[in-house]
């Protein structure tokens, strides 16, 4: 579903960020990208929902590839793709429920069934109650809830989450861990950056670590990670 | 239907910018306008002045009555002619004493010239047209002398000319700095939203989508701007009316011709911003 092959990326100002990254994240699967700040994860998950394109190399995400995509195409492919960030990116000024109806209105679904697709996902991620709240009135877990949510919307085939609990304290990062881990046990595969490496023990998923732009280990698909080999 | 309201609720979320935004463009117009109210009124006095170039042939004493009439007519028809008028000796006399001091005590009609007046049309006032006109007049046998002010229709033509010049690039040099100023607001709208469309992009909205309530939001702040600027040009000229000097404002197709290019630089002042933006994210 996500293959990337013999993938550089280079920047015309930082110089490389990957180097030669080939891997494959098969449907429904749990991958965790750790390694170091600035090791190249976050360039990955870029070149998933394509918002960069590979210097060398081609990455294909549920059959487009970036060797041939077209402007148009990536978005369809982002309405196929959740994607959840560290900072939430919610928008200020609208309610939570405002926030995640707004990822419907970009597909163009009617407006007769927004309102109950959203009060579901609302459901889902624990905030029914706070449907009408703004972001700067919920907490870091919250927010990054309504993210989920609108991630969530579109059915999409994979989750794609950079460093969704970095910003979050022991217990919201543990709630939205386990959020995380009901989406992907419902049929869809999450790709999460993540620094935290307690999180990555405590669950048995796939683990690709990256150091300098290079894949320096891959537990391998749907293989238990060993935790001594990530210390 | 979802861009008109996505627009309508960029105004209601961020009402000093847009306010802002629209004082801008008014602002902006209203000096284009300004410009355009004292272009037209000079237009205007330039050609009520052109009105009065005409060319003036003297006949010589004794010519039949039936050759100068013949002459008018084939004047007339002249297609740079607008009008010719026959002046008697009586007839200059008269407008003599009327117009000219020392000629109040002066009543014998004989010493004055008949002549015939020629106007020319409005197109058909450059020196050289005239100057073409006259020599075709001068070649009638009874014509004694022709006379046009030579030098006072080459002078008009040249004020003519450099008023014509001067408006051009003023108006191009205050249109142009009025699209920058106006492009930059829309600019600042369009940044104060990239978050917003950063997101938008994010859940795959199309760059149509993201375009759109962008477009209708420039549209309607050109209009209002536009609008805004049409009345405070209006109520400039009514001031100057007042006060100042009697002028006139613009027709009205140059009115809605005004506004409907601050709409127009609004919407391209958007779809360029917009556009630009896009590129980047």
């Amino acid at each position: 579903m996500i293959r990337f092959t013999d993938v550089t990326k280079e920047y015309p100002r930082t110089g490389v960020a990957l180097t030669d990254v080939s891997f494959h994240v098969a449907k429904g699967e749990f991958v965790f990208l750790t390694g170091p700040s600035g090791s190249g994860k976050s360039t990955i998950l870029k070149l998933i929902y394509m918002e960069e394109l590979p210097t060398v190399g081609e990455v294909r995400v549920s059959g487009l590839s970036t060797v041939d995509v077209k402007r148009a195409e990536i978005a369809k492919l982002r309405r196929k793709l959740g994607i959840v960030f560290q900072d939430f990116r919610l928008l200020e000024d609208r309610s939570a429920e405002a926030n995640i109806a707004f990822a419907l209105e970009v597909t163009g679904a009617p407006r007769s069934q927004i309102p109950s697709r959203v009060s579901r996902l609302l459901t889902q991620v624990g905030l029914a109650s706070k449907a009408s709240s703004f972001p700067r009135e919920l907490s870091g877990g919250e927010q990054q809830r309504v993210a989920i949510a609108r991630a969530l919307v579109n059915e999409p085939y994979v989750l794609i989450a950079d460093e969704p609990t970095g910003n979050l304290d022991d217990r919201a990062t543990r709630g939205i861990f386990q959020l995380l881990r009901e989406i992907n046990a419902s049929g869809t595969a999450v790709v999460m950056a993540t620094h935290n490496l307690e999180l990555i023990r405590r669950s048995d998923y796939r683990t690709i670590e990256i150091n300098r732009g290079q894949i320096v280990f891959d537990s391998g698909e749907a293989k238990p990670v060993q935790p001594e080999e990530l210390v | 239907m979802r861009s008109l309201r996505e627009a309508l609720l960029a105004f209601r979320r961020a009402p000093l910018l847009s306010v802002l935004g629209i004082i801008t463009i008014a602002f902006s117009l209203f000096a284009v306008g300004l410009f355009g109210l004292v272009a037209v009124n000079i237009k205007e006095t330039i050609a009520s002045v052109e009105e009065r170039v005409e060319i003036r042939a003297f006949i010589a004493e004794g010519t039949p009555a039936d050759a100068v009439a013949a002459a008018i007519g084939d004047v007339g028809s002249f297609p740079e002619v607008a009008r010719v008028d026959y002046v008697s000796q009586e007839d200059a006399l008269k407008r003599a004493r009327r117009e000219l001091g020392e000629f109040r005590d002066v009543f014998d009609a004989g010493f004055l010239p008949a002549s015939i007046e020629v106007r020319l049309k409005p197109g058909f006032r450059s020196p050289d047209r005239v100057r073409s006109v006259a020599a075709r007049i001068a070649t009638y046998q009874f014509v004694d002398d022709v006379r046009y002010g030579q030098e006072w229709v080459e002078k008009l033509a040249r004020i003519r000319n450099i008023a014509g010049i001067a408006g051009i690039a003023l108006g191009l040099a205050f249109a142009t700095v009025a699209v920058m100023i106006i492009g930059t607001t829309i600019r600042m709208a369009v940044l104060a939203r990239s978050r917003e469309i950063a997101i938008m992009r994010l859940v795959g909205a199309t760059d149509g989508f993201i375009r759109r309530p962008f477009l209708i939001e420039g549209f309607v702040k050109g209009i209002l701007g536009g609008g805004a600027a049409l009345l405070l040009t209006w109520l400039a000229s009514l001031l100057i009316n007042r006060y100042i000097v009697s002028t006139s404002f613009f027709p009205m197709q140059l009115a809605v011709i005004g506004v409907l290019g601050g709409a127009i630089i609004g919407l391209l002042g958007s779809g360029v911003s917009v556009g630009r933006h896009l590129r980047r994210v």
